[in-house]
């Protein structure tokens, strides 16, 4: 079984100019210690994704859907707000993309991170201290035993970031989502950052959802990635095969746009022409019928159901791309 | 944070964050010398039988209206009362008036801002029609009909200036709130499984302690002088008793005779309200870490 299920999870945002659907119809399976990248660009609903399986989408103006998300053998959608409470943090934790922003400027660093322990394990204060110490240590800060009484203010991004990763990973969560964790922050950080999410996910056999709009982290990262397009999941598959073989016209445009360091001569960007499709119109077609480079006939006739081309790889896509 | 000696003997003590905060209050000057000000006229006002060189309410008819001079150092008032010892026995009114107010608006605004600016929704809407309704009474009025309705004494002015307070208090924070409440950290708390008391009292309040405390000072000095206007009415602080803001408004017939009469009073009055303005912007300073001065940064990490 796997840990995390998700079916046809659908959000949508109640607006002043109609109901905005953010996330329609999502599904996807986790296994324990996967390791998923979820792709798109702004506004393609991995974000909401994330918090709608946290059970973080303020209810109203937001409206979380599904047939059903089950976690560690918990129906998610049924939890009552308290009984999400005692899951997030302990059973599954996020980390969030701004560490400028994600945390207290006004509460020490010490204050901040005992307050998970005290909360889940229901530790003292000397021995939430005595953990916090080991958890900043875990994620690399030096001295962190005097770095306990600092304030956010006085942190680097990167050793925010590492403290929020430390926060989050305090009670051993069985899930890690990472929201853009590393998009806030300087090329270098963000290699010892990833590779920091790498060992710690080995250790402990962490279960990870990357949600990023850079492929090449992605690649470097996940087992398997969902490329994300208009609130839905349009191709899914194992990172190796996706990359080689992408089997969407969209998936194939965010390629093409991203820059690589090898075949550096050949490749220019080309970037995706126009803009995503309105979420509060209803869409009938392929999302990305109107911007795509390799629509076919059908495509303007009905919508794409996910064609499968191998063991867990399939795109929602009329062209023959994948051959 | 003076230079950090590496000795693996010796255990780091952590500082508190209120240590901390403690530490760097004196080194805003001015709020420093709120402080003592503020300070000084409070000793006086709680000293006063020792301190006062007369009787406020004794009446002396033949030195009556004496300009300042050894003897009376503020001179006297129409009735020959030294009005330098009416200013000192006026402080135990209106400062623990003041303090008192301050006190009331800030137990009742502050829970009421903050879990109408948190919870949003219907709870919010039902708090904020019900402060609404108490800000559409002219405030004078509505302290002058709740004296009239529980009798003039000074417990019940106090009520009433303070019923009129909090309801602007508790916009300030609420306003404050809504604000803090979009802010990462509390998502990020949230996803941790706080709890919404523990992200309240621990998350929010901490960020909307500076509009708290200047919220407060202009409650101080509003209530001071509340109570000078109602006592001047009747209601309150009555006749023979000094209050600063009932002698500053006895002094207005008399100002081009006796000017001293009431420059005393307002002049005190004013030291007071600037002491406590001086005083929340350094404690709004030594709250916030990120106003510190002088500190070294601790991120040698990385850049």
């Amino acid at each position: 079984m796997p840990l995390l299920s998700v079916r046809n999870l659908t959000t949508r945002f109640a607006t002043d100019r109609g109901v905005v659907r953010a996330v329609s119809g999502v599904s996807f399976d986790l296994e324990e210690g996967e390791v998923l990248g979820l792709v798109g660009e702004s506004g393609s609903g991995k974000s909401v994704t994330a918090l709608s399986i946290m059970r973080l989408v303020p209810e109203p103006p937001g409206r979380v859907t599904a047939d059903a998300i089950e976690f560690d053998g918990l129906d998610l959608m049924r939890l009552s707000e308290a009984e999400a409470r005692e899951i997030r943090g302990a059973r599954m934790a996020m980390v969030f993309q701004d560490p400028m922003r994600s945390l207290n400027p006004v509460l020490t660093i010490g204050r901040q991170t005992t307050e998970v322990l005290r909360r889940h394990q229901k530790l003292d204060g000397k021995a939430a201290r005595r953990r916090a110490i080991e958890l900043l240590e875990m994620v690399g800060i030096p001295m962190a035993e005097r770095r306990l009484g600092a304030y956010p203010h006085q942190f680097s991004g990167g050793m925010r970031q590492r403290v929020m990763i430390a926060m989050a990973l305090s009670c051993n969560p069985r899930l890690l989502i990472a929201d853009e964790a590393t998009t806030a922050l300087d090329v270098t950080i963000q290699a010892q950052i990833i590779d920091l999410v790498k060992r710690l996910q080995r250790d402990r056999g962490t279960a990870v959802i990357w949600i990023s709009h850079d492929l090449g982290v992605v690649a470097g990262l996940c087992d398997r990635v969902n490329v994300m397009y208009a609130g839905t999941v349009v191709e899914s598959g194992p990172i190796r095969r996706l990359f080689h073989r992408p089997g969407h016209g969209y998936t194939v445009g965010l390629m093409g746009s991203t820059p690589r360091v090898d075949g550096a001569a050949a490749h220019r960007l080309t970037p995706i022409e126009g803009l995503p499709p309105n979420l509060i119109d209803p869409i009938t077609l392929c999302p990305f019928l109107p911007r795509c480079r390799v629509a076919v006939a059908a495509c303007h006739e009905r919508p794409p159901a996910p064609r499968q081309f191998a063991a867990g790889h399939w795109a929602a896509c009329f062209a023959d791309l994948v051959r | 944070m003076s230079t950090a000696s590496p000795s693996p003997a010796a255990p780091y003590r952590i500082p508190s964050s209120l240590a901390l905060a403690a530490r760097q209050f004196p080194r805003h000057r001015l709020a420093l010398v709120g402080f003592v000000c503020l300070l000084a006229i409070c000793l006086a006002a709680a000293l006063a039988p020792w301190v006062a060189p007369y009787d406020p309410v004794q009446i002396k008819l033949g030195s009556k209206l004496k300009p300042p001079s050894w003897e009376h150092w503020l001179g006297t008032d129409h009735f020959g009362r030294d009005v330098f010892s009416r200013l000192i026995w006026g402080g135990r009114t209106s400062l623990s008036v003041g303090a008192l107010v301050v006190a009331f608006a800030f137990t009742i605004g502050v829970p009421l801002g903050l879990a109408s600016g948190y919870f949003g929704g219907r709870v919010d809407n039902l708090l904020m029609r019900l402060v609404d309704a108490f800000l559409t009474f002219p405030p004078l009025l509505l302290a002058v009909a709740l004296v009239g309705l529980l009798g003039p004494d000074i417990q019940n002015v106090m009520l009433a200036i303070g019923l009129v307070q909090a309801p602007i208090l508790a916009r300030v924070v609420r306003g404050s709130t809504l604000a803090v409440r979009e802010d990462v950290y509390v998502t990020a708390a949230r996803a941790l499984g706080a709890r919404p008391t523990r992200i309240v009292l621990s998350h929010i309040l901490r960020n909307v302690m500076s509009p708290i405390v200047v919220q407060l000072t202009v409650v101080f000095a509003a209530a001071v002088i509340a109570e000078a206007s109602l006592s001047f009415l009747g209601f309150g602080t009555q006749p023979p008793q000094p209050s600063w803001g009932r002698d500053m408004s006895e002094a207005r017939r008399f100002l081009a005779d006796a000017p001293w009469m009431f420059m005393a009073p307002t002049g005190i009055i004013m030291l007071c309200v600037l002491s406590i303005n001086f005083l929340g912007d350094g404690l709004r300073d030594a709250l916030d870490p990120r106003a510190w001065r002088t500190r070294r940064r601790l991120a040698d990490g990385e850049g």
